[in-house]
C-alpha cells in the first residue's frame, strides 16, 4: 500500500503542510467554541483543553511515517473537514434493533456525543448502591471541589497522540463512572450511537475510577443509526484502585462509511485487574488503540479482541502494555477474520522495564483471510528489559482449512454453511473467553450472520 | 446402485486411478483392498466429491444419475457417505451441533422438517449406543483431542445419525485394537439393510472378518487386478500383495488392447 497523503495544490493557494485545510477547520471550530460554551467551563478545562489544541497543532495528523501508524493512513479523516456533531434524535427502537444486548443494568446514552436523558436509564433507577453513572459534562458542573481536575488526562495524555488531543480539546460528553471502594457492580452499558450526522466529528470522553477492591464490568458501543460518512473519535480512561477488577468491553459496530479512532487508557496499581475485550464489525476506516501500563506490584491485564471486516474496510487494532511493576501478567489474544478485500492491521507491544522482573507477558494474533484480495499486516512486539521475565509472542495469517470445508461438505453442509461453520469455529476461542453471556451469544450470532459468502 | 467405468482420476497432474470399473448393487458388502498407493483411498475420496482429484475419463452413474456432476454436499444428501480414514478436527464447533447441522441439512434436502435440539438428543441416545461412545464426547469440539479410536467411532457415529445409503469405509480399521475394531464393525453390521449398500476400503483383511463382503476386489497401480468372492481377502493374507502385483504388471501388458475388461 503506497502513503495517500494528500498536499494541497498551489492551485488552491493552501499553505503546503500536510492536513492544513482540515488543521485550520478545527481551530477555527475550537475558537469559536472557546468563544461560546467554554467560559462556562472550569478554568482547569479551559487551561486543559487550549493545550490539547495546541499540541494537535503540534503533532498533526499522524502519517504512514510514524511507527504506530505504518499500515494505516488516516488520510481519510485528515484530508476532511468534520465539524463538532449536533445533536439528533433516536427512537428507543432504532436503538434496541441496533444495540448488541439487551441492557441489564444502568445505561447512559449518548448520540452523536450528546448525552440523552430520555434514551438513557433515568436517573432515580440509575442509583445502585457503591456506583454513580452520570453525564461527564454534567459531573464537571456539579464538581465544585475540582476533583476531576486531577484525574481527567490522568491515563490519557494529549502530549503523544492528535487524536487524544483532539478529543480533549473538544469533548462535550461522556460517561462518569465511581464505583465505591469494595462495592461489587453488574453490568454498566455506554451507548454511543450517530445519527444524521453527515460530516460530523463527536469525541465521546468516558471516565472510569474504580476504587480499592472494588469489582464492576463495563460494556461500551459504537452503533448507528443512519448511513452516514463521520467520524467518532473517543477516548476512555480506566483508573483502578488497587485490587480492583474491571471488564471492560469495547463494541465497535459503526456506519459503513463512518472512521472511528477509539482510544482506552488504563492504569493499573498494585494487585489490579483489567480484562478488555474490543469486538469490531463496522467502519469504514477504524483504529482501536488499548494501553494500559501496570504500575503496582501484581497487577494483571487480559487483553482480547475480535475484528471481522469485509468490503474495503480497514481495521487497525493496537495495544500497548507497559510493565513498570514486578511480577505482572499480561496476556493477549487478538482474532480476525477478514473478507472482500478488506485490510487488518494489529500492532502489540509489551514494553518491559526493568523493575518489571517476573513479567509474565503472552500475546497473540490469529488471522483468517476468507478471500484472495483481504489482507493483514499483524506486528507483535516485545521491547524487554528487564532479565527476568517470561515473554511470548506469536502472529499467524490463514485461509480455510479446505479438508476441513470438504469434511463438512461430504456431511451434507453446504459450501456457505460450512464456511461460516468455519469461520465461526475460527473465532470461538476467543468468543468462550467471554464470562458475559449474553454478549457472548450476541458476538456469536454476528460472527454467523456476517460471512455467507 | 452404484456404476464405475473407466474411472480415471488425478491429483495435480498426477494420474492415481487409472481405470476402474465397478458395480454395486443394494444390500451388497464389497471390499476394496490392495497395497499403499494402490489409489484405494483415491477412489474413495472421488467417489465422495473431493475437490483436489480431477475426473479425466470415464463415469459413475448413482441409482442412474451422474454421480461426478454433484457437488459433494449433494451426494451427501443423496445417502453417500465417506467414513473418513484421516477425520478432521474441528475446533471451536462441538460434535452435537455439528451431527445437527449435517442431519438437518440432509433432512431439509428431503423436504422433511429439521429436528429441533431436544428431538436431536432423544436420536443421539439411541445412536450412541451403536458404537458404546461417552455421551460427553458430543458435548466436545469434532474430533478435537479424540485418540485415533474415538475419531473412528465418531466416524460411525455419523454414519448411524445420517444414515447413508451406501456407505464408504476408508481404512476405518487402521489404527484400532481388537476391541474398537470389533465396536466399529458391529456399528457397520447393525446399519446394513437391504437397500443400503457398503465399500469398505482396507489394506488388511482383519476387519472383514467381522464385516463379512461380497465380493472382494484387489487394486494395484489405480486399477482393480482381481476380483472375487470373500476366499480371495484369505488368499491375500496369506500370499500378500506380491502375489495379485505381479498380476497387475501382467494385466497392464495383456489387458493393454482390450483395457480394464480383463479384470472384470
Amino acid at each position: 500500500m503506497t502513503e495517500v497523503l494528500k498536499m494541497p495544490d498551489a492551485s488552491s493557494g493552501a499553505t503546503p503542510l500536510p492536513h492544513a485545510v482540515s488543521r485550520q477547520a478545527y481551530r477555527a471550530d475550537f475558537d469559536r467554541l472557546a468563544s461560546s460554551h467554554l467560559p462556562t467551563e472550569p478554568d482547569w478545562l479551559v487551561r486543559f483543553r487550549a493545550e490539547a489544541m495546541e499540541s494537535f497543532e503540534t503533532l498533526g495528523f499522524p502519517t504512514m511515517k510514524d511507527e504506530d501508524w505504518h499500515f494505516t493512513s488516516v488520510a481519510p479523516i485528515a484530508d476532511r473537514v468534520f465539524h463538532p456533531a449536533k445533536p439528533a434524535a433516536v427512537s428507543p427502537e432504532t436503538l434496541s434493533k441496533l444495540a448488541f444486548l439487551k441492557p441489564d443494568g444502568p445505561a447512559l446514552v449518548f448520540v452523536n456525543g450528546h448525552y440523552s436523558p430520555e434514551l438513557s436509564t433515568p436517573e432515580e433507577n440509575r442509583a445502585t448502591k457503591g456506583v454513580s453513572v452520570q453525564s461527564l459534562a454534567e459531573a464537571i458542573r456539579d464538581d465544585s471541589a475540582g476533583a476531576l481536575q486531577s484525574e481527567i488526562g490522568s491515563a490519557a495524555t494529549s502530549t503523544s497522540s492528535a487524536f487524544t488531543a483532539l478529543n480533549s480539546a473538544f469533548f462535550r460528553d461522556g460517561a462518569l463512572i465511581r464505583i465505591t471502594a469494595d462495592a461489587t457492580i453488574g453490568p454498566i452499558h455506554l451507548v454511543f450511537i450517530a445519527s444524521a450526522s453527515e460530516g460530523m466529528v463527536a469525541h465521546p470522553r468516558n471516565l472510569v475510577v474504580a476504587g480499592r477492591h472494588s469489582e464492576a464490568t463495563i460494556i461500551e458501543s459504537y452503533l448507528a443509526a443512519d448511513d452516514d460518512s463521520y467520524f467518532t473519535n473517543a477516548v476512555t480512561e480506566v483508573i483502578l484502585g488497587d485490587g480492583a477488577r474491571i471488564s471492560h468491553y469495547k463494541l465497535q459496530n459503526e456506519g459503513t462509511q463512518s472512521f472511528h479512532v477509539g482510544t482506552i487508557q488504563a492504569r493499573q496499581p498494585r494487585s489490579s485487574y483489567y480484562e478488555s475485550f474490543c469486538f469490531a464489525s463496522g467502519a469504514d476506516l477504524s483504529r482501536t488503540n488499548v494501553y494500559t501500563v501496570l504500575e503496582g506490584d501484581s497487577a494483571e491485564c487480559v487483553l482480547n479482541g475480535l475484528y471481522l471486516a469485509d468490503g474495503t474496510q480497514h481495521m487497525d487494532h493496537q495495544t500497548y502494555v507497559e510493565h513498570v511493576a514486578p511480577n505482572c501478567p499480561s496476556h493477549e489474544l487478538y482474532k480476525g477474520v477478514l473478507d472482500g478485500r478488506s485490510h487488518g492491521v494489529f500492532n502489540g507491544k509489551v514494553y518491559v522495564h526493568p523493575e518489571a522482573q517476573k513479567t509474565d507477558g503472552k500475546q497473540s494474533n490469529n488471522n483468517l483471510l476468507l478471500s484472495e484480495h483481504a489482507r493483514v499486516d499483524t506486528k507483535p512486539q516485545l521491547e524487554i528489559f528487564a532479565d527476568d521475565v517470561k515473554c511470548t509472542h506469536g502472529a499467524t495469517v490463514g485461509r480455510l482449512d479446505e479438508t476441513a470445508l470438504f469434511y463438512l461438505r461430504s456431511r451434507g453442509l453446504s459450501y456457505s454453511v460450512a464456511r461460516k461453520l468455519l469461520t465461526y469455529a475460527f473465532a470461538a476461542d476467543v468468543l468462550e473467553r467471554l464470562a458475559l453471556a449474553p454478549l457472548k451469544e450476541s458476538l456469536e450470532a454476528r460472527v454467523l450472520a456476517r460471512f455467507t459468502g | 446402485m452404484l456404476e464405475i467405468r473407466n474411472l480415471h482420476a488425478s491429483i495435480a497432474g498426477k494420474e492415481i486411478l487409472k481405470g476402474i470399473d465397478l458395480s454395486v448393487q443394494a444390500g451388497e458388502v464389497h471390499a476394496v483392498m490392495g497395497p499403499n498407493g494402490s489409489g484405494k483411498s483415491t477412489l474413495a475420496q472421488v467417489l465422495a466429491g473431493h475437490p483436489g482429484y480431477e475426473v479425466t475419463e470415464g463415469s459413475v452413474s448413482y441409482d442412474g444419475r451422474d454421480l461426478l456432476a454433484m457437488d459433494p454436499e449433494v451426494r451427501a444428501q443423496e445417502g453417500i457417505f465417506l467414513a473418513f480414514q484421516y477425520p478432521v478436527e474441528i475446533p471451536g464447533v462441538t460434535n452435537a451441533y455439528f451431527l445437527r447441522s449435517a442431519y438437518n441439512e440432509i433432512r431439509k434436502a428431503k423436504g422433511l422438517e429439521e429436528l429441533d435440539p431436544l428431538e436431536f438428543l432423544d436420536l443421539m441416545e439411541e445412536k450412541i449406543k451403536l458404537v458404546d461412545m461417552d455421551p460427553a464426547m458430543l458435548n466436545r469440539s469434532v474430533n478435537t483431542g479424540f485418540s485415533g479410536g474415538e475419531k473412528k467411532r465418531n466416524e460411525i457415529l455419523q454414519m448411524a445419525v445420517l444414515s447413508p445409503r451406501l456407505a464408504i469405509l476408508d481404512e476405518t480399521d487402521s489404527g484400532l485394537d481388537i476391541d474398537a475394531l470389533r465396536i466399529v464393525a458391529e456399528g457397520v453390521n447393525k446399519l446394513r439393510q437391504p437397500d443400503n449398500a457398503t465399500i469398505v476400503v482396507t489394506h488388511y483383511q482383519r476387519l472383514l472378518n467381522h464385516i463379512i463382503p461380497d465380493q472382494v476386489h484387489v487394486l494395484a497401480a489405480g486399477r482393480i487386478v482381481k476380483s472375487g468372492g470373500k476366499e480371495l481377502a484369505f488368499a491375500l493374507e496369506e500370499k500378500g500383495y506380491e502375489w495379485v502385483s505381479g498380476g497387475a504388471a501382467a494385466t497392464e501388458v495383456a489387458g493393454a488392447g482390450s483395457g480394464a475388461e480383463a479384470t472384470a
